[in-house]
């Protein structure tokens, strides 16, 4: 069953005078669970197409559903709850927020959904191991290396259980050891939680971990290919 | 929607300490700001109540009974009976602290060298005393010692004027009852020294017997003054006193017989709230700066709470959450400074070396600060309610951000 069905998304952006194609037509559906990786030069619109997606955005025509909802045209305050209850989102340059610590930052999701203290104390804890930062939960992103950093963002992406996580060239300031562990994380959450991971990159590594790829270039989609992932080797043996 | 109260409190303090130097500034410009105003309204409320309590002990007290007509011919052809009945009963009841029926006439009073016009006072020294309406400093000879007295309290400045001083004889002149001119030497029994060297030139005391006898009275009276424990109250008592007076006398109360000190203290009401207004929309330029300030650092940092799906309600309520912290950290340290301005000023702060020039305003050389409750309480209001004003356009743009610009900015 599709989880998101796009059609004939088009947005351009005020450059000056002129006006750029930012989508142009673009139509697409994720399935549920799936691990996609949309590519493409800079300014080929993965970022327009996973803001849109994400919410964050509304395209000029054409519609999205996010399980069968519009929400291209949901009130900005009835986004905002969309991306709080159904959508994680990792950034490129890991954004947190630095007042907060980790805990404090994996937290803040749930504290906004209104997650009671003891569970989302809990569920951070969690979180935070499961990525591989068991003990440094007091820590503040000022006190962290960048793929720390990025960690707790995955963290908290998938603290409240989304449906869909919407990462935005996850691994572009990451070094080569870190962003193969974040791959690998982001397929292991993929692959035992469901989670549909839609990934904007530049970055082969990134691409080697998608089961589909998409190519795009000035706004449109070029290419959307299905391919073996690369990574860690499934318990039970598929990959 | 979820209000998680918690979370947005400590974003909010922590965020206030990202920048300490800037917060530490606004918060001694917010504390400046509140101390000036406490101390300020203080000090004119300690003014305006010194020049009321003034001006009340000139009057005297806080009501007056006349004759009907005294007020048009204040002469002693309007006069009045001592009085009786419910009027007495009246008086002698709480709130009415004290009562003195006098007989206030124009006068001149003639030494061997000079003559001066003045207001001479028949007055009972008893009753005078429970009103505190006797001049305070004694310097030479004696009070009154009872309505039969026979000699005159002169002020120094009056005793200068006519070149007279203790022990010499001067002539009284007055009109008694039937328009003719009465007269009679008196002895200077004591001179005294007022407040206000003005109350020394222009009255002079006498017992009210002997005043009675020479202007051809028998128990009349001109004027009875009231005082009461609250002069601020006297509107809560003075129908009573009206109705039982009944309706050939007029009962006064002190803002219509002073009616500059009343206009006084209802103008001071309302400058202390525009001073207070004032200071704080000075400020206000200081909150705003920093607050929008704090918003154009932060704008990423707030995209991403947007992007996370945080409410633009909720940004707003950080936002204001951040500026009401500042604003209760500068009202806390602005109160405690002024307290600690104002406590050690209990005493009184020596203000001789201007009280000549304010004599005209009924001011004494020392000035009493008076804190009132309502003035913190005020300050703390205009604080709040202009600073959260002031800070509701930094809050709005922050929750108008665009989440896709605010994250794409560097």
């Amino acid at each position: 069953m599709s989880s998101i069905v796009c059609q004939d998304l088009c947005k351009t952006f005020a450059q000056g005078e002129e006006r750029i194609t930012g989508l142009d037509r673009v139509s697409l559906s994720i399935d549920a669970g799936e691990l996609l990786c949309l590519s493409g030069p800079s300014g080929s619109g993965k970022t327009t197409l996973l803001n849109a997606l994400g919410g964050l955005d509304t395209p000029d025509s054409g519609s999205i559903r996010l399980a069968g909802r519009r929400i291209d045209q949901l009130s900005r305050g009835a986004r905002a709850d969309l991306r709080l209850r159904e959508i994680g989102f990792v950034f490129q340059a890991y954004n947190l927020i630095p007042v907060l610590s980790a805990r404090e930052n994996v937290e803040f999701v749930m504290q906004v959904q209104g997650v009671p203290v003891a569970a989302r104390h809990q569920r951070a804890a969690a979180m935070l191991a499961e990525v591989g930062l068991a003990g440094l939960e007091n820590r503040r992103p000022g006190e962290m290396s960048g793929g720390q950093q990025q960690r707790v963002a995955v963290a908290r992406a998938i603290a409240s259980e989304p449906r869909l996580v919407l990462a935005d060239e996850p691994t572009a300031n990451l070094d080569s050891h870190s962003a193969t562990q974040l791959m690998d994380l982001f397929q292991t959450l993929n692959r035992d939680r469901g989670v549909t991971f839609v990934l904007a990159t530049h970055d082969p590594r990134v691409m080697a971990y998608a089961r589909r790829l998409i190519r795009m270039e000035d706004g449109r989609i070029i290419e959307d290919i299905a391919q073996q992932a690369a990574g860690r080797p499934s318990p039970g043996g598929a990959s | 929607m979820h209000w998680p109260l918690m979370s947005l409190l400590t974003l909010a303090w922590r965020n206030l300490w990202r920048n300490y130097r800037r917060t530490l500034i606004m918060l001694l410009a917010i504390a400046l700001g509140v101390w000036a105003m406490i101390v300020m309204s203080a000090l004119m409320r300690g003014m305006t109540d010194q020049m009321v309590r003034n001006g009340l002990a000139t009057l005297p007290g806080e009501a007056q009974i006349h004759h009907r007509d005294f007020r048009l011919d204040p002469s002693v052809v309007n006069h009045m009976p001592m009085p009786a009945g419910n009027l007495l009963a009246q008086l002698n009841s709480a709130p009415i602290t004290a009562w003195a029926a006098r007989l206030r006439v124009p006068a001149v009073l003639a030494s061997e060298y000079a003559s001066r016009g003045v207001t001479v006072l028949g007055i009972d020294p008893a009753q005078e005393a429970a009103l505190g309406s006797l001049p305070e400093t004694l310097l030479e000879g004696r009070m009154l010692g009872s309505p039969d007295d026979r000699g005159i309290l002169l002020g120094a400045s009056l005793a200068r004027r006519l070149d007279t001083g203790l022990g010499k004889r001067i002539v009284l002149m007055s009109q008694d009852t039937e328009n003719n001119v009465a007269d009679r030497g008196v002895r200077v029994v004591g001179i005294y020294q007022a407040r206000l060297q003005g109350d020394e030139e222009r009255f002079a005391y006498v017992g009210r017997g002997a005043l009675q006898e020479l202007l051809g009275l028998e128990q009349e009276v001109t004027e009875i003054a009231v005082s009461a424990a609250d002069y601020r109250a006297v509107d809560a008592w003075l129908p009573a006193l009206r109705a039982s007076a009944g309706p050939g006398l007029e009962v006064l109360g002190w803002t219509e017989l002073h009616t500059f000190l009343g206009t006084m203290l209802a103008v001071q009401e309302g400058f202390v709230l525009v001073f207070m207004v004032v200071v704080f929309l000075v400020l206000s330029f200081g909150l705003i700066n920093t607050l929008v300030m704090a918003v154009f650092e932060r704008t990423r940092e707030l995209g991403l709470m947007q992007a996370l799906g945080m409410r633009p309600a909720l940004i707003l309520s950080q936002v204001l959450l951040e500026s009401l912290l500042l604003l209760a950290l500068g009202l806390l340290a602005g109160n405690g400074l002024a307290l600690a301005t104002l406590l050690p000023l209990r005493d009184g702060v020596d203000i001789s070396a201007v009280a000549e020039g304010m004599e005209m305003m009924e001011m004494s050389a020392t000035l009493y600060p008076l804190l009132a409750g309502r003035d913190m309480l005020l300050s703390t209001a205009v604080v709040l309610i202009l600073g959260l004003l002031a800070s509701l356009l930094p809050a709005w743009r922050a929750s108008r951000l665009d989440p896709v610009r605010a994250l794409a900015r560097h």
